[in-house]
């Protein structure tokens, strides 16, 4: 194959094919970055929401749970908890943390306001009406 | 005998040290989770999951970055004939990355991580709390400081010497890896953009430019042990990076079938990610290949081993268990279970794990001044290496058990398990995942003692002479 199959040859075909790669992906990128805000329900990303993805970040969350899937994979899937558990269990559920069972799995408490549970679960809410393509399979996550 | 090519080569030692020693604190963190998974409150709430958690992934990126950049200090000067530009800025950053370093594990084991992005300006650029960037903004930004002066030093010194394939596919991928990270400081309140630049860090490093720098390693490695031509080796770098970019960019969308994207990325992102085991094939065909094409016969036994190793492990884990649940029907129920974390662990140790500790097994004894390890040294060094591999290989069949188990009973059945409920069923898998991690640790054990160890003095005559590099009578043939 050596005098048919030079190394220029492989050379170019990494460049072109690198190049090529590069701009599908991004037209594609292109794509999905207009079609983003329908499928997430843009408008409903309210200041309340954002505070939410706030707490959500600074307290690590991902560090346990999964969010759409990704993440730890210690704790539930949160991306629809909203639907599953419902406001009020949420915030109970943060509220009463850590259960201190014996050999069971902690959370740690993170002393919320009222304020700041609305936030989270605004945040969570939205996240639950995201267009998964109907991710997870079952209310379960 | 001077066996440094050139003296500069030497910076690269300070960065492997570190690597192992983080390494070690990386496997630590593990273990303590490992054991969270069965006895859920076991440290807490000294070290919840999280931190573990968090402590285990940064400690790998670090260290491995650590790997990578003492790879190029030893490798650049070499292959471009020439000394490296600035010695002292290579030992200047080395100081300054692992300050930055310990100080954000420091920072993550001693202060709430809210607190931690409160002190650390946060609330200016918000950037943590995001998998796998979780590191406070001043540690960001000194990585990217790092990061420039390092392809400052790298670049200066391929551009005054000579260029070679190696060279130059190493640099494009640090560029990429640099470049890519700016991403990082990329956060939108809108979480569904926030997920699809997110992955432009970790998925385009891990499935694109981290492949072009494994390459690149692993090229320079297999010149040195087995004398191949290196118009040969740099013609397979080339069509192995090809296929890694060509499946690696648009197989980006295999991220994107759950996270609000539209739906055509399962076709998209299926398609091209489905093909992703092609690079790493080809590079079990590539190192064997040349291997058994070797032209002398190296008396580094072991870092022959590590670098087929690599080779083999980056397959199985990246390749074909990456593949095993790329498609989109068969993600559909195993997206973000036990079976996703089987996968990266056998991907990043079989891929970058593995060819940073090839790099350091070729080079370490140069930079310590031999041209290879004592015999029983080496000797230690591969049972090290087939402890940690056999280990991994059965902590990622225990993972992929409960992988199953947990899609199934949770996914899959009419009437599915929650979370918990489903998880207490899986506790056996948990303990066998334990228990491998703690073979490993043994492993890492020998392959730390190994630095040390040196040949039994002799007291009976030995019928070989110790090795040396020969030319092979008979180059062997395939």
């Amino acid at each position: 194959m050596s005098q048919f199959f030079t190394k220029s040859m492989a050379r170019n075909i990494f460049y072109g094919g690198t190049l090529f790669s590069v701009l599908l992906f991004l037209a594609l990128t292109f794509h999905t970055t207009w079609k983003v805000p329908q499928r997430s329900n843009a408008a409903n990303l309210t200041e309340q929401v954002a505070r939410g993805k706030h707490l959500w970040e600074t307290r690590n969350c991902i560090g346990c749970h999964t969010l759409l899937g990704e993440g730890a994979y210690f704790a539930p899937e949160l991306g629809n908890v909203y639907k599953r558990r419902g406001d009020a269990f949420i915030k109970v559920w943060i509220k009463a943390q850590p259960t201190k069972v014996p050999g069971r799995r902690q959370m740690p408490q993170f002393n919320f306001t009222d304020a700041q549970l609305d936030d989270l679960v605004a945040f969570l809410k939205w996240t639950s009406e995201i267009n998964t393509e109907n991710w997870p399979p079952n209310v379960e996550g | 005998m001077q066996l440094l090519q050139y003296k500069s080569q030497a910076v690269a030692k300070p960065y492997f040290i570190a690597a192992i020693g983080l390494f070690v604190g990386q496997i630590l963190f593990g273990l303590i989770m490992g054991l969270q998974y069965v006895i859920g409150d076991f440290m807490f709430p000294a070290i919840p999951f999280n931190i573990a958690r968090m402590v285990h992934t940064n400690l790998l990126i670090v260290w491995l970055l650590f790997g990578f950049m003492g790879a190029a200090y030893y490798l650049v000067p070499e292959e471009s004939e020439t000394e490296l530009h600035s010695p002292l800025l290579a030992h200047l950053m080395f100081w300054i990355f692992l300050i930055a370093g310990a100080l954000t594990i420091v920072g993550y084991l001693s202060v709430p991580y809210a607190s931690l992005a409160e002190m650390t300006g946060n609330n200016l650029l918000a950037t943590m709390g995001r998998e796998f960037l979780e590191q406070p903004l001043p540690t960001k930004l000194g990585i990217v400081v790092v990061a420039l002066a390092f392809l400052y030093n790298i670049g200066m010194t391929i551009l005054k010497g000579r260029k070679t394939a190696i060279t130059i596919i190493l640099l494009t991928g640090l560029i990429g890896l640099a470049g890519f990270f700016l991403f990082a400081f990329y956060n939108p309140s809108n979480l569904v953009k926030d997920k699809y630049f997110w992955w432009w860090v970790v998925h385009l490093w891990v499935e694109g430019v981290w492949e072009l720098i494994m390459g690149a390693i692993l090229g320079f490695v297999l010149i040195k042990i087995t004398g191949v031509d290196r118009e040969v080796i740099e013609k397979w770098l080339y069509v192995i990076i090809t296929l890694a970019l060509v499946t690696g960019l648009v197989g980006t969308g295999h991220h994107y079938y759950w996270i609000g994207a539209p739906g055509y990325w399962q076709w998209w992102g299926g398609f091209f990610s489905a093909l992703e085991p092609l690079p790493f094939f080809a590079m079990v065909v590539f190192c064997f290949n040349m291997v058994n094409r070797r032209r002398r016969q190296h008396p580094n036994k072991a870092a022959t081993l590590w670098a087929l190793g690599t080779a083999v492990m980056a397959f199985l884990g990246a390749g074909v268990w990456g593949f095993l649940h790329t498609l989109a029907p068969v993600n559909y129920y195993t997206h973000g279970t036990q079976i996703t974390a089987a996968h990266g662990h056998m991907a990043f140790y079989g891929a970058y794990v593995m060819v940073v500790l090839t790099i350091i097994s070729y080079a370490m004894p140069i930079l310590r001044g031999r041209e290879v390890n004592p015999e029983r040294a080496q000797v230690l060094e591969m049972w090290a290496f087939w402890l940690m591999t056999v280990s991994m290989v059965f902590i990622t069949l225990f993972l992929t058990a409960a992988g199953i188990l947990q899609s199934w009973l949770q996914r899959i059945i009419p009437n599915p398990q929650s979370f918990m409920q489903v998880q207490d069923q899986l506790h056996i898998f948990y303990w066998l995942r334990e228990l491998a991690g703690l073979v490993f640790l043994i492993g890492l054990g020998v392959y730390l003692y190994s630095f040390f160890a040196k040949d039994k003095p002799q007291t009976v005559e030995v019928s070989e002479p110790a090795p040396t590099a020969t030319v092979a009578s008979q180059p062997a043939t395939t």
